[in-house]
This record gives C-alpha cells, structure tokens and sequence, in this order.
C-alpha cells in the first residue's frame, strides 16, 4: 500500500483553501460532486491552450494528438476497471446517459411487452425511472428487490424475484443515500445462473473501491467522472463486446456510421456505435487524468483512509442526542445520512452553510428510500479522500450549534 | 402601515444584526410569530411547490383586504413565509400584486430568491401574488 499524505492531497485541490461565508470551506457533499486536483485543472487547460480540435475526424495534427488523448482516457478506463477490450468502453455524458443507453438499446432489442426487469428498492432515480418509460413503452414490468431497516438488499428476497421473464437486472453498487455497499459479486451470479445480464451503477463506488468488470462478470457498468475528481459531463459505461454488439445504436449522428446514403446507413464498429456526434473531448481527455491521479494515491489507500474516516464521523455523530442514522449497513462507504427528532434536515443544512459546511439535505434523488424510511429527506455527509478529522470536528460544532437554535 | 413601511421596519430590524447567525436567529423568531394557518386547510391545495421543506400558505379576503395564514416543517422556512406575510397581509389584493418587495434583497436574502433555491421563497412571492389577483377577480 502506498504512503497516504492527507496534506500533500489537500494541497492538490485548490478550493479547499477558500472561504465561504467567511469560514474555511468544509466540503462534505462529495456524493453530489467531487472537488478536482489541480492535476485536472490544468489538464483541462492544457488541453485547450494545446490541443483543442475535434476527434476522430482531421488528418491534421491537433486533430490527431486530441483523438490520441482522447483514446489514451479509452485505455485508461479500461486498465481502471479491468476491461477485458479498450471498444467495451464507451465515453457517455455520465452514469445517467450510460443507463439510459442500456434501457433504450438493450430495451430495443431484447425486451418485449410482459417481461420483467429487476432494480432494487435503494436506487438513485437514474437507475428507476429510464426503466419506468421503457416498461411504458413497452409493457413490461418492473420488479423490486426489497430492503431491510438498516438498508440492506434482501438477497433471498431478490433469488425469488427471477422467472422466466426476467431479462435484466440493474442496481447500485453503493447507495448514495445510504451508503450501503451491496454484494454485488454474489448478485450478479445469482442473475447469471437465471442466465440474465446486469448493469450494475457504479457512480458512487469507483471513487472509494477498485473495480474489475471481468472479476464481478458484470455485464453493463456504468459511472461518472465529476464524482471521481474529474470533469463534469462525462462518464463511462462498460459493456461486455457480445452484447454490446447485439444492440442498435443509442442516437444517429456522426461519428456513430460507417457509411451513408439516402438508402442505407451501416453502423460503425465499437465503440463509436454508442458515441454519435461530437463527444465533450476536454473533459473525457482530462477524466484520464483524474484516474492518474486516483492511482497514484492508490483505491486500497483510499479506501482504507476513508473507512477511519467514516468510523470517527459516525462515532462522533453519535454524540448527537436524537439523531437517527438511516443506512447502517454492515458494508457502508463514505456516506452517512441521518435526521435529527424534531429537526427538518432543511433547517440543519442552511445553518451549516452559513458555518461553511457543506453537506446535502433532501431526498438525494431516492424518494424512495425517503419512503421507506418515512422521513422527507435526510441530511447527508458524504466523504472523499482529502476530508479530515478535523473537518468533522467542525462538523460536529456546527450541527451543536445549529441544534441550539433549532431545537 | 403600507407595504414599503413594513418593509422599511423590516430592513431597520435586521440592519441591527450582524452576523448570519443572529439574522438567522431573528428568521426563526419570527416564524414564531407567523399566524397559524387551521389545520384543515394544511392540505395539497395550499402547499407550496418548489419548497424542499413544506409549505402551507392560505388567503382569506376580509372587508377587501387579503390576510394570509402559513406553515412550515422547516422552521427557518416557516420564518422566511413569517416574513412575507408580514408584509403582505392585510392589504388590498390590488396593492399586494403590485408590491415591490425590495427588502428582500436589502436584509441580505436576495441569494434566497433564485427559481433554484430549495426554499422557495421565490415560489412563497408568487403564489401570494396569484391568490391577490385571483381573490381581486373573485372581488
């Protein structure tokens, strides 16, 4: 494992070192959004006063070194989740095009009217509703893993869920309102041995755990670059070749064809099937450089930095007098959510605010895990590598000093 | 008191504070103060949309004056609807639509007034505005 040097990594991320609202910045919405290294802040520089020209396209030399840079991101992913092919990854605006790419070309091709799609019951609405307009248009229905009250996928629950029906399974990897990490190794066997494919939304799982496509066997993989230190407006979903070559392109423009007429247009071969028209090229070249960046501090040391991390915030907020954790999973990652008795998360997220704090309030976008909790929403801290003790300690003041005047 | 007065004693008020804290301390205050709307009305017509909190706003017309009654689940919400009821109840529904309410942005709220804020105060402005012009029709 390699040396973990917290203040050497908050020296790598400008922002931290501003104000807001005349306190030292504590940034606690990590799920929501990432911070970027200056390692991507000046690639996206760089890459504007060097290189700007479109890709795929020029004979010209920029035209070329940006398509080589934007092909070098390609190989990087592919080496980041352990690929087995650099064409099973396709550049995608972020983890919410990625699915909606699954449910509209695999939808197309492989669902008919009364068959049945399995998510689970803590999914981020990206991962309910492109399912919800495909079983509109289509007829089929969707099924739902339940969960336990500390947040957890029934997994006996899910086995019995599969009939012959079943033609895709999609959940999350980690939750982003809960923090839960599911198993989803054993999951994915569980669909395989029913001989049904997988998507699996890995969003809020590559910033805090290393991922292998080929060891999981999952089939679809899909994630952002903004919630993993790098620019907004792109992510990445990993298919398996043999299905992604079974299904028809997602959007028609350029990019996405071999050749056309006014009689017949062929497809391009992957990946360039699944990415018409001009892609957002500065931030898919720089989202390379975010994964250099993830690796040279390295997933184990991050993961097991954050894990203490989460131990001391959730020990810490414990001291809180009615606060109620939701999502107390065993397996947990960065995440904590919680309300207080008597306290509208609203309320605690203005105050914090004015104290500098940053964290989420509201549904985070799973109303229904708000649902099942039976509470509107929820306040959330969620963590990234260069967050600190000391920055929960501050936390901690300000959600004392906040419950004074709101209780 | 007119409209523009109370929003002037408003602006002196919070002129007095310095610190967000204090003027959030004096919001919450407020919303204390805020007439209660009857719970029978606390209902999906009269909540407000656009509020990650909730917020129930209900307007009755008396001798041609509107006078609105509120609620929230959040109280620097239920201070911040405290405000504007404030200002605008027990005024005509004609002088309500036409209202400038330029304290809010003078006490420093402005940032609250963005069609993206989750408070929704800008929702609160609006829907005040609409019942006075409905209840003007209705007149």
């Amino acid at each position: 494992m390699k040396t973990f040097d917290i203040n050497k990594i908050r020296e790598d991320f400008p922002i931290l070192r501003r104000e807001v609202n005349g306190k030292p910045l504590v940034y606690f919405d990590n799920g929501a959004t990432t911070q970027k290294p200056k390692q991507v802040i000046d690639a996206i520089t760089r890459y504007y006063a060097d290189m700007n020209s479109n890709v795929h396209r020029g004979v010209h030399y920029l035209s070329q070194i940006s398509t080589d840079a934007f092909e070098i991101t390609r190989r990087k992913v592919q080496a980041f989740i352990g690929a087995k092919h650099e064409h099973e990854i396709i550049i995608t605006k972020g983890t919410t095009e990625s699915i909606n790419i699954i449910a509209s070309c695999y939808g197309r091709a492989f669902i008919q009217a009364g068959d049945e799609i399995i998510i689970s019951a803590m999914e981020h609405h990206s991962n309910i509703v492109p399912w919800q307009m495909l079983c509109d248009e289509k007829g089929c229905v969707l099924r739902v893993i339940p969960m336990n009250d500390r947040g957890e996928l029934d997994i006996a629950a899910y086995a019995s869920l599969f009939s012959e029906r079943t033609k895709l399974v999609s959940f999350t990897y980690v939750s982003n309102a809960l923090g839960t990490i599911n198993p989803v190794k054993e999951m994915i066997d569980i669909a395989h041995e029913h001989h049904v494919p997988v998507l699996v939304d890995g969003a809020q799982a590559v910033q805090h755990l290393a991922v292998d496509v080929q060891e999981l066997d999952v089939d679809f993989f899909a994630f952002s670059g903004h919630k993993m230190y790098g620019p907004t407006g792109v992510g990445v979903l990993y298919g398996k070749e043999e299905l992604l070559n079974k299904m028809p392109p997602y959007q028609g423009g350029g990019d996405m064809i071999k050749d056309v007429t006014f009689e017949k247009t062929t497809y391009n071969e992957l990946p360039f099937k699944f990415e018409a028209g001009t892609p957002n090229i500065e931030a898919g070249i720089c989202l390379g450089d975010a994964i250099d960046y993830i690796e040279s501090i390295g997933l184990d040391a991050i993961h097991a930095y954050e894990d203490d991390l989460l131990h001391y915030a959730t020990s810490r907020l414990s001291e809180i007098e009615g606060i109620r954790f939701i999502g107390t999973a065993a397996q947990k990652s960065s995440v904590i959510s919680f309300v207080v008795d008597g306290v509208h998360p609203y309320d605690i997220g203005v105050i914090l605010d004015k104290l500098g704090v940053a964290v989420r309030t509201g549904h985070h976008c799973a109303q229904p895990v708000m649902d099942s909790f039976s509470i509107p929403g929820t306040v959330r801290v969620s963590l990234a590598m260069y967050n600190t003790k000391e920055e929960v300690d501050v936390l901690m003041d300000g959600l004392k000093r906040a419950l004074t005047m709101l209780l | 008191m007119t409209i523009n007065e109370l929003q002037d004693e408003l602006i002196e008020d919070f002129a007095f504070y310095q610190d967000w804290m204090e003027k959030y301390e004096y919001i919450i205050q407020l919303g204390k103060e805020v007439p209660l709307i009857e719970e029978e009305y606390k209902t999906e017509d009269y909540i407000i949309k656009g509020c990650q909190s909730r917020v129930w706003l209900y307007p009755e017309l008396r001798d041609g004056k509107v006078f609105f009654t509120a609620d929230s689940d959040a109280i620097i919400t239920k201070g911040l609807v405290s405000l504007m009821v404030k200002v605008l109840s027990g005024h005509t529904p004609a002088e309500i639509a036409q209202a400038d309410l330029y304290f809010i942005d003078e006490i420093g709220l402005k940032e609250h007034l963005s069609p993206t804020r989750a408070n929704g105060l800008l929702s609160m402005v609006k829907q005040m505005k609409l019942y006075a012009v409905a209840l003007q029709m209705r007149a």
